[in-house]
C-alpha cells in the first residue's frame, strides 16, 4: 500500500498548478466580547436546546438533584455530586448505556454557541457523554470564552486525544424537518453555573 | 414496535427552536402519495436528469415539501448570516485558507501524517475506492469485525462501502437516522446533510414497518424517531468496529474533526475500541486557527443552525483502543490539475448549493444520478466519468446563487458554464443539443441573420397557438409561462426614438 502514498504524493506534486498562495491570517473577532460572557452562554445554550439551571447559594448541589426527575441510575464523574454509580477502571464504554443521568464537568463553554467542550479526562470513559439518557453538567463561568476563535486558543486542542464540543443535546430534523431531541445521543442537557473547587 | 415516547420529544418549547436541520416553521405533508425514485441508470449510459426531475414535479406533494423544506434552510442561513459582522471576512478567509492547503497539498498531508502517527493514529492511503474498500476490509478481518456501525459519509458513497461490505459478510449499520432510512431502503442518500430530505413522513413510516417493525399507521416523526433509536441502540453496543468520516483534517496537530447533530459519530467512534475514518485528500487545513473559520461557516450555511450539535476532534486512540485514517485520493490528484475545475476541492460539503438551486429543490437530489448531486454535483461528477454525467452541467439556469451562498466562494456557475464548453469540445454532448446549437451557431455567427431572425421569433411567440410554445418539444415552456414578448425589438426601439434624438440633437 505504500505505493499508493507515493503514487498519491507525486500526482499532486505532478499537478501543482496553484502557484504560491499565502496563507491568511486568521484574527480572533472578539471585539465586541461583553466583560460577563454567562449572558450570552445561556442565550447560545437555549437556541440549541440546552436548559441553564437556576444556582442555589443555600446549597450549591439542589439544582442537580431537582433536574433528576426520572428513577434510573445517576453516574457521576465529579466530586461535588455523589451519584448512584462511579468510573472504575473496569467500566467498559458499552456500560454506560445503562445510565439514565450523568453528571460532568466540562472543560470550558463557547459563549457565541452555548456549546461546551469535554475530553478524556472529564468524561472519564468516553462514552460518559453520548450514551446516558441525560447530561447535567457544571461549568465554571470563568471557563467560558466569547467565541470559536478563542475556543481553539485552548490548551486542550494538544493535550487531549479526544475533544468534543457538545451543543444542547443530540437533535435530528431527518423526517420533515421536525426537531427531535434524542436521535443517538442524550435526550436532554442541563447547565449549572458552579465554579471548579 | 411500540416506541415508549419521552416528554423530552414533545416537549412544547421544542417546537419553537430551530437548531439541526429543523424547520423554522411548522411543515407537513398533507397526503401520502407514492416515492418518486431517482435517476434510471443504465451502465456507462449518460444519465437522463430532467427525465428523474419530471417524476419528481408530478409527485406533487414531494415536490412541494421537498421545495419549501429546503428553501426555509437557505432562509434560515441567510439569518445567521446576517447576525455575524465578519461573515463575508469569514469566507474570504475560507477560501484563501483552502487554496493555500491546496497549493501546498503534498506537504500538509505529510505532516498530518507525521502528527497523526506520532499520536498512535495508523494513517493508509487509497489511491481509489477500491484500495479503500479493501483497506478497511483487511483492518477488520485482522480483528474478526462482523458488525461495523458508522457515521454518514459521502467518501464511503464514492467508494461504494456498503455494497462491498455486504459482499464480504460484515454488516454495516448507519447511524445517521436520514441515512438510516436511506440504507434500509437500499437508496443513496439525496443531499449531503439531509440524506432523506425527498421523502415524505409517510415513505418514512412505510420503510421502517417494513424493515424494523413500527407500526405502518403511524407517521408521527417523533415516534418513527424513537423506533430507529430503540432498534439501532442494541447494534451500537454489540458492533466490533466504528467508522466515520471527517469533515476537516487539521495537519499541525494531526486532528481530524467531524461534525453531526446527532451525536453519532462520537458513538460510532467510542463504544468499540477500534475506530476507522475514511477521508477525502482535500479536507486538509493548516492549523486550529483556520479550524475555527471552518467550524464557524459550516452549519450556519448548512442548515443556518450555529453549530452542529456535536463537533468532534480525534488525535489518537483511546487507551486500549485502536484508530486508523485512510486518506483517500479517487481522482482528487488529478483533478488538482485542471485549471478550471480545481476549486471545486475547496467544498466542504454543506449543502448550501443545494438548498438555494431552484433545479435542486423542484426534482430532488436523486434525479442527478450521481454521489454529489445539485450545483456541485454538476461540477464534480464529470471528473468521475465525463461521458455518464454529460447531461448534468445542464441542469442548471446559471443564475449564479449558488456561487453567491458558497461559504468557502467556489465559482460554481461560472465552473458550470465551463463545463459545457469542455464537454462540448470533447464531442460529448447530445444529439439534440447539437443539432440546436448548430443551427443557432448559424444564426448567432451573422449579426444581418441575427437582426433578421429576431422580429420573426417575436412574432411568432406572440402569435402562436398556445399548443404549439408548450409541448413536448420546448422544454422552456414546462412548468413555466412564457413571459409576454415586446411589440419591438431593442434595435428597433433605439432606432425609433434616441437615434432621432441623438441626430436631432446634432442639427
Amino acid at each position: 500500500m505504500s505505493g499508493s502514498r507515493e503514487a498519491i504524493l507525486e500526482a499532486i506534486r505532478k499537478n501543482h498548478i496553484q502557484g504560491d498562495r499565502a496563507r491568511p491570517n486568521v484574527p480572533l473577532f472578539d471585539q465586541a466580547a461583553p466583560a460577563d460572557l454567562k449572558e450570552l452562554f445561556q442565550k447560545s445554550l437555549e437556541r440549541m436546546g440546552g436548559k441553564l439551571l437556576t444556582p442555589d447559594a443555600a446549597d450549591p448541589m439542589a439544582p442537580v438533584r431537582q433536574a433528576i426527575v426520572k428513577a434510573g441510575p445517576v453516574l457521576s464523574c465529579v466530586p461535588e455530586f455523589e451519584g448512584d454509580m462511579k468510573v472504575t477502571p473496569q467500566t467498559k464504554p458499552t456500560d454506560i448505556a445503562l445510565v439514565e443521568y450523568a453528571v460532568l464537568r466540562a472543560a470550558f463553554g463557547v459563549a457565541e454557541t452555548g456549546s461546551l467542550c469535554f475530553t478524556e479526562k472529564q468524561l472519564l470513559v468516553n462514552t460518559t457523554g453520548f450514551l446516558p439518557q441525560h447530561l447535567i453538567i457544571l461549568l465554571d463561568p470563568a471557563q467560558i470564552v466569547y467565541n470559536l476563535h478563542n475556543a481553539y486558543q485552548r490548551p486542550e486542542w494538544t493535550q487531549a486525544h479526544y475533544a468534543v464540543f457538545q451543543s444542547g443535546p443530540s437533535a435530528t430534523a431527518d423526517i420533515e424537518g421536525v426537531l427531535v431531541h434524542g436521535a443517538q445521543g442524550v435526550r436532554s442537557l442541563s447547565v449549572l453555573f458552579h465554579p471548579a473547587s | 414496535m411500540t416506541a415508549e415516547l419521552h416528554e423530552e420529544l414533545t416537549d412544547p418549547n421544542a417546537d419553537q427552536l430551530d437548531h439541526g436541520a429543523a424547520s423554522s416553521r411548522p411543515l407537513k405533508s398533507r397526503i401520502s402519495e407514492p416515492q418518486p425514485r431517482g435517476a434510471k441508470v443504465h451502465g456507462n449510459r449518460p444519465i437522463d436528469q430532467s427525465e428523474a426531475a419530471n417524476r419528481f414535479i408530478a409527485a406533487t406533494e414531494h415536490e412541494a415539501m421537498h421545495d419549501a423544506r429546503l428553501w426555509d434552510l437557505r432562509q434560515k442561513r441567510d439569518k445567521e448570516m446576517h447576525g455575524i459582522e465578519e461573515w463575508e471576512e469569514l469566507r474570504d478567509l475560507a477560501s484563501g485558507i483552502k487554496e493555500h492547503t491546496l497549493s501546498k497539498l503534498d506537504y500538509y498531508l505529510e505532516l498530518f501524517e507525521k502528527n497523526a502517527t506520532a499520536n498512535g493514529i495508523k494513517v493508509h492511503w487509497a489511491k481509489d475506492g477500491a484500495e479503500h474498500n479493501a483497506i478497511v476490509l483487511d483492518i477488520l478481518r485482522k480483528k474478526g469485525v462482523e458488525r461495523l456501525i458508522k457515521s454518514k459519509s459521502m467518501l464511503t458513497e464514492e467508494c461504494g462501502f456498503r455494497h462491498f461490505m455486504a459482499e464480504n459478510n460484515v454488516e454495516v449499520i448507519e447511524t445517521d437516522l436520514g441515512e438510516r432510512i436511506q440504507q434500509l431502503d437500499d437508496e443513496a442518500p439525496s443531499h449531503v446533510v439531509v440524506p432523506a430530505v425527498h421523502k415524505l413522513r409517510t415513505d418514512v413510516a412505510g420503510v421502517f414497518a417494513k424493515t424494523i417493525g413500527s407500526d405502518p399507521d403511524n407517521a408521527d416523526a417523533h415516534y418513527l424517531t424513537e423506533c430507529q433509536r430503540e432498534a439501532t441502540r442494541p447494534l451500537i453496543l454489540s458492533a466490533q468496529a466504528g467508522m466515520t468520516g471527517g469533515n476537516f483534517v487539521v495537519a499541525e496537530t494531526g486532528t481530524f474533526v467531524v461534525c453531526t447533530n446527532e451525536g453519532n459519530a462520537d458513538l460510532s467512534a467510542n463504544t468499540p475500541s477500534l475506530h476507522i475514518a475514511s477521508i477525502g485528500i482535500e479536507k486538509l487545513i493548516p492549523g486550529l486557527d483556520d479550524l475555527a473559520v471552518f467550524v464557524r461557516l459550516l452549519s450556519r450555511s448548512a442548515l443556518g443552525s450555529p453549530i452542529t450539535q456535536y463537533t468532534s476532534h480525534f488525535r489518537g486512540p483511546r487507551e486500549g483502543g485502536e484508530m486508523h485514517v485512510v486518506l483517500v485520493d479517487n481522482g482528487r490528484s488529478e483533478r488538482l490539475g485542471m485549471e478550471k475545475f480545481w476549486r471545486g476541492l475547496k467544498c466542504i460539503r454543506c449543502g448550501a448549493c443545494m438548498n438555494t438551486c431552484p433545479v435542486f429543490r423542484r426534482s430532488g437530489g436523486l434525479s442527478y444520478g450521481a454521489t454529489y448531486a445539485g450545483p456541485i454535483g454538476l461540477i464534480i461528477d464529470p471528473t468521475f466519468n465525463v461521458h455518464k454525467y454529460r447531461n448534468l452541467p445542464y441542469s442548471s439556469t446559471l443564475n449564479g446563487s449558488c456561487t453567491n451562498v458558497c461559504p468557502v466562494k467556489i465559482n460554481i456557475h461560472e465552473q458550470i458554464a465551463d463545463w459545457r464548453k469542455t464537454l462540448a469540445g470533447e464531442g460529448e454532448i447530445s444529439p439534440v443539443k447539437k443539432v440546436m446549437m448548430k443551427a443557432a451557431g448559424e444564426v448567432l455567427a451573422s449579426p444581418v441573420v441575427y437582426r433578421a431572425s429576431l422580429p420573426l421569433g417575436r412574432s411568432a411567440l406572440r402569435h402562436l397557438p398556445h399548443f404549439m410554445l408548450y409541448n413536448k418539444l420546448n422544454t422552456w415552456g414546462r412548468k413555466r409561462d412564457i413571459p409576454e414578448t415586446p411589440k419591438q425589438t431593442f434595435n428597433e426601439w433605439y432606432r425609433k426614438n434616441r437615434k432621432q434624438q441623438a441626430e436631432g440633437g446634432k442639427s
